[in-house]
């Protein structure tokens, strides 16, 4: 008997395809993971919008690239709650029993995530415009954008799996997933870090959202981008990196 | 030549401090049903998952048709299949897509002719495209054994395959898994019923505190224990009446005189054939 073959990419694809595939059966989960920080956005700009005080820049400029990076953990919940599903509701098992590859589960997971995140940051981008949002960045500023938020987008996407691995249920999933709602409102994403007390503003200086925000921000509104870009993609392949580790290590360890 | 299709000898396994498996061995041979049977927290679950490589065994020897589970992991899963205790199947896809996921994972040829055959030999046509969601825990239970059937797995592990369904669902699931072996798949079972276990078991082990208590076929168990007397049938009261006169005339003394009433079962499953008849005569 010849030895079953196995094919990672082959795997992954298919699980990939059933990922999708669930989604597009439950696409109220997208909706509202586009909806929430579509409403923050409107809110910021039109009701903090006259009072805030963002230099010469139009508030809803300013505040853009943080709703992106608030959408993409709004959209980014729903990879949890679907791998701590897979992983508590005996699917996993059968997955496991078949001659597949080991690890082909969660990279569907992950790109099923990238692919959700990616249409919640395009609505959020073109809704941008209609509440006012007016870039001034060129097409190369724009081709960096997207590059660096498809990096972003994997490591957001990778900490989903991660956080749905480690939660005992779905519903718990979602809730270690919070400080990634939080940290966008922590970091230069919707106050210039200069403007906060200083134990607030050491921290926005120093978790990788501000950098992130700082750079899509000078991109796309043709601003001085100094070296916040280069510390942004550290982050987020230091964040790949460790996120794909700690999920293998964890999947191995939870299953055996 | 009588094939071993699942040889377990010495199998030991813990977690943590509590030893579930002390000393586990058995054989199962090729086209057999072999049950195990024990109660709730016996252990059976783990041996399901030791034998379908989902969880490593401390010590022992376990092989799946010659493959050991320990360092031929692929090739045991290439040749057997699990339906786990809890159906395993996703909710928001239909029959027909779950089917079609794991003929594709397992890179079957002519896929959407395979999810047909199984569809219709599981009575679930009708609602092959409907959400799983929608389904009764019948439906769910025969396309969650579909699912593992896709690709004609030589061996077939089910744990406990019948909890939860009701009795025509449980008498369908029997007839299912002797249609199984008929085609030469080994099927290993464990069950917490034990009429089930004597109905459909070649063999039947009991798992008891960590061991094996005995193990053979359902007539072999039955004789180790002494006999609890001698039962004569006979149709009615009346002729058993007669009967123990008789007896008792030639000095056999009869102890008591019972009415056998049908079980519950019995009645149950009467009582919906007769529906079923009526139904179809209209």
């Amino acid at each position: 008997m010849n030895k079953p073959k196995t094919s990672i990419f082959f795997d992954s694809w298919i699980m990939f395809k059933r990922c999708l595939l669930i989604s597009l059966r439950n696409p109220e989960a997208l909706l509202m993971a586009t909806i929430t920080p579509f409403f923050l956005m409107f809110l910021f700009g039109t009701v903090f919008g006259n009072i805030a005080d963002v230099g010469d820049l139009n508030y809803i400029d300013f505040i853009v690239p943080g709703i992106i990076m608030q959408s993409l953990g709004q959209a980014s919940q729903h990879s949890a709650i679907n791998v701590a599903t897979d992983m508590t509701k005996g699917i996993i098992d059968r997955f496991r029993s078949m001659s597949i590859s080991k690890y082909a589960v969660l990279i569907g997971h992950t790109g099923a995530g990238g692919v959700r995140n990616t249409i919640s940051t395009t609505v959020i981008i073109g809704s941008a415009f209609i509440l006012g949002f007016r870039p001034q960045g060129g097409f190369v500023d724009w081709l960096i954008v997207v590059g660096l938020l498809m990096l972003v987008n994997i490591a957001i996407s990778l900490i989903a799996v991660l956080c749905g691995l480690i939660s005992k249920t779905p519903e718990g999933s979602s809730g270690l997933m919070f400080p990634l709602f939080i940290l966008p409102f922590l970091s230069s994403g919707f106050a210039p870090t200069d403007t906060m007390s200083s134990g607030i503003r050491w921290f926005a200086e120093i978790q990788p959202m501000t950098p992130i925000i700082n750079s899509i921000r000078a991109l796309m509104l043709d601003l001085p981008l100094g070296n916040s870009l280069w510390i942004a993609l550290a982050w987020s392949v230091g964040i790949i990196i460790v996120a794909f580790t700690a999920s293998t290590q964890v999947y191995n360890r939870k299953l055996s | 030549m009588i094939k071993k299709m699942i040889e377990v000898s010495g199998l030991k396994k813990s977690f943590k401090t509590n030893h579930v498996l002390k000393d586990v061995s058995f054989t199962v041979h090729k086209g057999n049903i072999f049950a195990l049977l024990g109660s709730n927290g016996a252990g059976k679950t783990t041996v399901v998952k030791i034998l379908s490589t989902l969880l490593k065994p401390d010590s022992g020897n376990v092989s799946i048709g010659g493959f050991d589970v320990v360092c031929q992991g692929d090739y045991v899963r290439g040749c057997s299949s699990l339906t786990g205790q809890f159906v395993a199947v996703d909710e928001v896809l239909t029959g027909r897509e779950n089917l079609y996921l794991i003929g594709q994972l397992k890179r079957l040829t002519d896929v959407k002719s395979k999810v047909d055959e199984w569809l219709s030999f599981f009575d679930l046509e009708d609602a092959a495209d409907r959400k799983v969601s929608t389904y009764s825990g019948g439906m769910r239970r025969r396309l969650d054994i579909a699912m593992s059937l896709m690709g004609n797995p030589q061996v077939l592990f089910l744990d406990e395959p019948t909890t939860g369904l009701d009795p025509q669902n449980r008498i369908a699931m029997w007839d299912l898994v002797k249609s199984l072996v008929a085609e030469g798949t080994t099927v290993f079972l464990t069950t917490q019923y034990l009429e089930e276990a004597e109905y459909l078991a070649d063999n039947i082990a009991i798992l008891h505190g960590g061991k094996i208590l005995a193990e053979g076929t359902p007539q072999y168990l039955k004789e180790i224990i002494p006999q609890r007397g001698a039962q004569l049938n006979f149709q009615n009261e009346r002729k058993a009446v007669e009967a123990m006169k008789l007896l008792n005339d030639k000095g056999i003394t009869v102890d008591s005189i019972e009415k056998k009433l049908p079980s519950i079962e019995e009645v149950f499953l009467t009582l919906i054939d007769e529906k079923k008849e009526d139904s179809n005569h209209e």
